[in-house]
C-alpha cells in the first residue's frame, strides 16, 4: 500500500477530491436558487470555450483554455438571459436551446480543425483523465518532502488545488451576502446589496471551477458535483452551514470511494482491467444521494410528512 | 455547391439518401413530440431521459454478447436504451414527488449519474475481448457513416410511429400542457397523459440516438418548438410548425453533411435548427425582435403625435424633437412650427373627444368600457354613435360657441 499508491493513486485522489469539493461549494447556492442546471450548460459550454481557445493559441494550454472556458460560460448566460427575454421564452427552454447550439458548434469546430496532434476530443472531455495523472518520481510517502519529487507533480494537481481554495474562500468572504440573497432576494435588495452582481458572481465561480475540474477530471464529474452532494446534503439538514459541511463530506467521500472501486473494485470482482474513475465517482455520488433520498432525516417537503 | 444539391436531391448515394430521409423523419417527430414538452415547461426533462440511454446501451451490448450474440443489433441496444431511460425519468419523478428537491435538481442529478454509469460500463465494455470494435461510444454524439439499411428503417418505422401517436394523443396532451388542472377537472387522467408525452420524447429520443446522439438529441426536442411558438399563437399549429421545423432541420442538415467532409451529422442538424430559430427570433412576424421594435416605434409616434396635437389645440409650445419631426411629417404642422390647416382640425377633433371622454367617464361607471381608455383609443371604437351623440348634447358647447361666432 505504501508506494505504489503514492505513485499510482495519491495524486488523481487528491486531484479528485479538490475538483469534488470546488463545484460542490457553489452546487449548494445553485440548487437553492433553482439554477441547478447551470451547471449542466456550463460544463456543455466548456467544450466550444476550449476549442476556440485552441484555435487562437494553437497550443494546449492551461491559461488560454481557462479564459476560453469562462469567456465561452460567461456568454452562454447572456445569451439564456437574452433568449428568456427577448424571445419571453421558459428558462429550461432557452438554456436547452444554448447550450445545445453552443455545443454543437463545439464539436463541429473541432472536427474541421485538425486537433489530431493534441489531446483534443469528446470522448476526452467528457470523461477525463484522472487515471493518467499519476505522480512517476515518487517512491513513497517520504517523495512529499523531495522537492525533485515533488517538481513532477501532474501540474493538474496544483491548478485544481489553487481553484479550490479560492472557491472555499469567496464562500466564506461573500458568506452573509450570498446566504441573504439566496433565500430573500427582495430582502437582500432593500438592503442594498448587489443582487444580480452576488447572482453574476455565483455562476462565474461555478464557472471558473467547472472549468478547471473539466480540465482533469471531465464534464461529468462535474455535472454530478455540481448537483448530487449538495442535493444529498439538502436531505440532511435544515441549516446551510450544516448543509455545506455535509456537501463537502460527500464530495469527499465520493471521490475517494469512486476513485477506489474504479481502480481496485474490479480486482475485488475477479476482473483484470479498471474502469472509468470519473463516471464511478459520479456513480458514488448518485448512490449517496439515492440513500440520502430515502433515508434523509429531512427529505420531505415540510407538511408532506403525512403523504409518505 | 453541386455536392449539396446532389444531397438535397437525395443523389449523393444510397446511404447518404437513407440518412437524409431517416434524419427528416426523425426531426419532424422530435418536433412534434418535444412541443408538448415544451408547453408544460418541461424541457429539460429530455436531457435527463438522453443520458440516461447510455447505461442501457452499454448493458444491452453486454447482455447481447453474452448471449453470444454480434452485440450491435441496433434494435436490441435501442431498447436496452429505452429501459434505463424510463429508469431515469421515474427516478427524477420521484425524485421531485417525493422529496424536497426542485425538478431541476433531479434532472440534473439523474443526468450525470446515470451518464456517469454509462461511462463506467463503456470501459467494461472496452476491457471484453469483442468490446474494441464496439463503437458504442459513436451513440454519444451519433454517427451515420455506413448506417444499415435494416438501422434506416428502425429509424424510420419508429419516427412513423412517434408522429402518429402524437397525432393520436394531440388533444388530452395539449390539454395537460395548457392547464394541467383544468384537464383533471374535465376527467382527463393527468399522469397518465404525462407518463404518455414522456414516453414519446423518450422513443423520439432513443430513435434519434443512432443519427444524432445522446448529448445533442434534446436540441431536436427542443429548439423546433421554441422556434414554432414564435410563428403561431395556436397549440395545433405549434405542434405541425414545430414538427415541420424540426423535418427541415434534420434533411437540410443531413444534406449539408454528405456534402463535403468533416461535418458531422448530429451537430450539423442542430446548428440548422439553431439558425432557424434565430432568424424567427429576428423577423416572425408578431412575437419577432423586428416585429416587436417596429411596433415600439409606432406606439411611440401615436403617443407623440397625440401630445403634439393636444399641445396644438392648446396653443402651447412644442419643444420635443420627435414630437416635432411627427407631426412635420404628417404635414400636420409647417416647417416653422405653426399649425397648418389640417393640423387644426385634427387637433380640435382630438381636444373635443378629450372632453367626451371626460364625460363619458361621468356617466358610465362601467370600467370596462371607460378603462379602455389610454389616449390613443379612438373613441369611436369604444362607443356607439349615439352614445356619443348624448356625450356632445351634455358638453353642449361647441354649438353655442358655433353660434355666437
Amino acid at each position: 500500500m505504501g508506494s505504489e499508491f503514492v505513485m499510482f493513486s495519491l495524486t488523481p485522489m487528491l486531484i479528485g477530491v479538490f475538483a469534488s469539493v470546488a463545484c460542490a461549494l457553489p452546487g449548494n447556492f445553485l440548487i437553492l436558487r433553482r439554477q441547478a442546471l447551470i451547471g449542466d450548460a456550463i460544463s456543455h459550454v466548456v467544450l466550444p470555450g476550449i476549442v476556440v481557445a485552441f484555435l487562437l493559441t494553437g497550443v494546449v494550454a492551461a491559461l488560454p483554455m481557462l479564459l476560453g472556458a469562462a469567456g465561452a460560460a460567461v456568454l452562454a448566460v447572456i445569451l439564456i438571459e437574452a433568449i428568456k427575454r427577448l424571445g419571453r421564452i421558459e428558462p429550461g427552454a432557452a438554456m436547452g436551446v444554448t447550450f445545445t447550439t453552443l455545443f454543437a458548434g463545439g464539436v463541429l469546430l473541432l472536427e474541421q480543425s485538425d486537433t489530431s496532434s493534441v489531446h483534443l476530443d469528446v470522448e476526452h472531455a467528457l470523461m477525463g483523465n484522472l487515471e493518467s495523472l499519476v505522480w512517476l518520481r515518487a517512491t513513497d510517502w517520504s517523495s512529499l518532502m523531495d522537492p525533485w519529487a515533488l517538481a513532477g507533480l501532474p501540474e493538474e494537481l496544483p491548478r485544481i488545488a489553487v481553484v479550490c481554495f479560492a472557491v472555499i474562500l469567496l464562500t466564506l468572504v461573500f458568506w452573509r451576502w450570498l446566504k441573504i440573497s439566496t433565500f430573500d432576494e427582495g430582502f437582500a435588495q432593500a438592503l442594498g446589496l448587489p443582487v444580480g452582481m452576488i447572482g453574476m458572481g455565483l455562476v462565474i465561480t461555478a464557472a471558473v471551477a467547472a472549468v478547471a475540474a473539466f480540465d482533469a477530471v471531465g464534464s461529468i464529474i462535474v455535472i454530478a458535483m455540481f448537483i448530487c452532494p449538495p442535493a444529498a446534503a439538502r436531505l440532511m439538514t435544515n441549516g446551510l452551514e450544516r448543509q455545506v459541511l455535509w456537501s463537502v463530506l460527500f464530495a469527499v467521500v465520493s471521490a475517494v470511494a469512486g476513485y477506489v472501486l474504479a481502480g481496485y473494485g474490479p480486482l475485488w470482482l475477479g476482473a483484470e482491467d479498471a474502469v472509468s474513475a470519473a463516471g464511478m465517482i459520479a456513480t458514488v455520488s448518485g448512490a449517496i444521494l439515492a440513500l440520502a433520498c430515502l433515508f434523509g432525516p429531512h427529505r420531505s417537503r415540510v407538511g408532506a410528512q403525512a403523504e409518505a | 455547391m453541386t455536392p449539396l444539391i446532389e444531397a438535397l436531391l437525395l443523389q449523393a448515394g444510397y446511404n447518404a439518401a437513407l440518412v437524409a430521409v431517416g434524419a427528416t423523419l426523425l426531426g419532424f417527430a422530435a418536433g412534434a413530440a418535444g412541443t408538448f414538452l415544451f408547453l408544460r415547461k418541461r424541457a429539460l426533462v429530455s436531457d435527463a431521459v438522453a443520458h440516461a440511454t447510455l447505461p442501457g446501451v452499454g448493458l444491452a451490448f453486454i447482455i447481447m454478447v453474452s448471449f453470444g450474440g454480434d452485440g450491435r443489433n441496433l434494435l436490441g441496444l435501442l431498447l436496452g436504451s429505452a429501459v434505463t431511460a424510463g429508469i431515469g425519468l421515474l427516478a427524477v419523478e420521484w425524485m421531485a414527488r417525493r422529496t424536497r428537491l426542485a425538478e431541476d435538481a433531479a434532472i440534473g442529478a439523474v443526468l450525470s449519474v446515470f451518464f456517469g454509469f454509462g461511462i463506467v460500463i463503456l470501459t467494461v465494455i472496452q476491457t471484453m475481448g469483442s468490446g474494441r470494435q464496439a463503437g458504442l461510444e459513436s451513440f454519444l454524439l451519433g454517427s451515420t457513416a455506413g448506417m444499415l439499411f435494416q438501422d434506416a428503417v428502425v429509424i424510420a418505422v419508429g419516427g412513423s410511429l412517434a408522429v402518429l401517436a402524437t397525432w393520436i394523443m394531440r388533444r388530452p396532451m395539449t390539454l395537460v400542457a395548457f392547464d394541467a388542472e383544468y384537464a383533471a377537472a374535465n376527467g382527463v387522467n393527468v399522469p397518465a397523459v404525462d407518463r404518455l408525452m414522456m414516453g414519446l420524447v423518450m422513443a423520439v429520443t432513443v430513435i434519434g440516438l443512432k443519427i444524432v446522439g445522446l448529448i445533442l438529441i434534446v436540441a431536436l426536442l427542443i429548439i423546433p418548438p421554441v422556434t414554432a411558438r414564435f410563428w403561431t399563437e395556436r397549440s395545433n399549429a405549434v405542434i405541425w410548425y414545430a414538427g415541420a421545423l424540426g423535418g427541415l432541420s434534420g434533411y437540410l442538415g443531413a444534406a449539408l453533411s454528405a456534402s463535403a467532409p468533416d461535418l458531422p451529422t448530429g451537430p450539423i442538424i442542430v446548428l440548422v435548427s439553431a439558425t432557424l430559430f434565430l432568424v424567427s427570433l429576428l423577423f416572425a412576424p408578431v412575437r419577432g425582435l423586428a416585429a416587436a421594435v417596429l411596433r415600439h416605434r409606432r406606439f411611440q409616434r401615436r403617443v407623440h403625435r397625440r401630445q403634439g396635437l393636444l399641445a396644438l389645440s392648446r396653443s402651447e409650445p412644442i419643444h420635443d424633437e420627435l414630437t416635432l419631426r411627427v407631426l412635420r411629417a404628417e404635414a400636420l404642422i409647417r416647417a416653422d412650427g405653426v399649425a397648418t390647416e389640417t393640423g387644426r382640425a385634427q387637433a380640435a377633433k382630438i381636444a373635443r373627444d378629450e372632453r367626451r371622454w371626460d364625460v363619458a367617464r361621468e356617466i358610465h361607471q362601467d370600467t370596462g368600457l371607460t378603462g379602455r381608455y389610454d389616449g390613443l383609443t379612438p373613441i369611436e371604437q369604444v362607443f356607439a354613435p349615439d352614445e356619443i351623440a348624448e356625450f356632445d348634447r351634455r358638453i353642449g358647447g361647441p354649438r353655442a360657441v358655433a353660434g355666437g361666432v
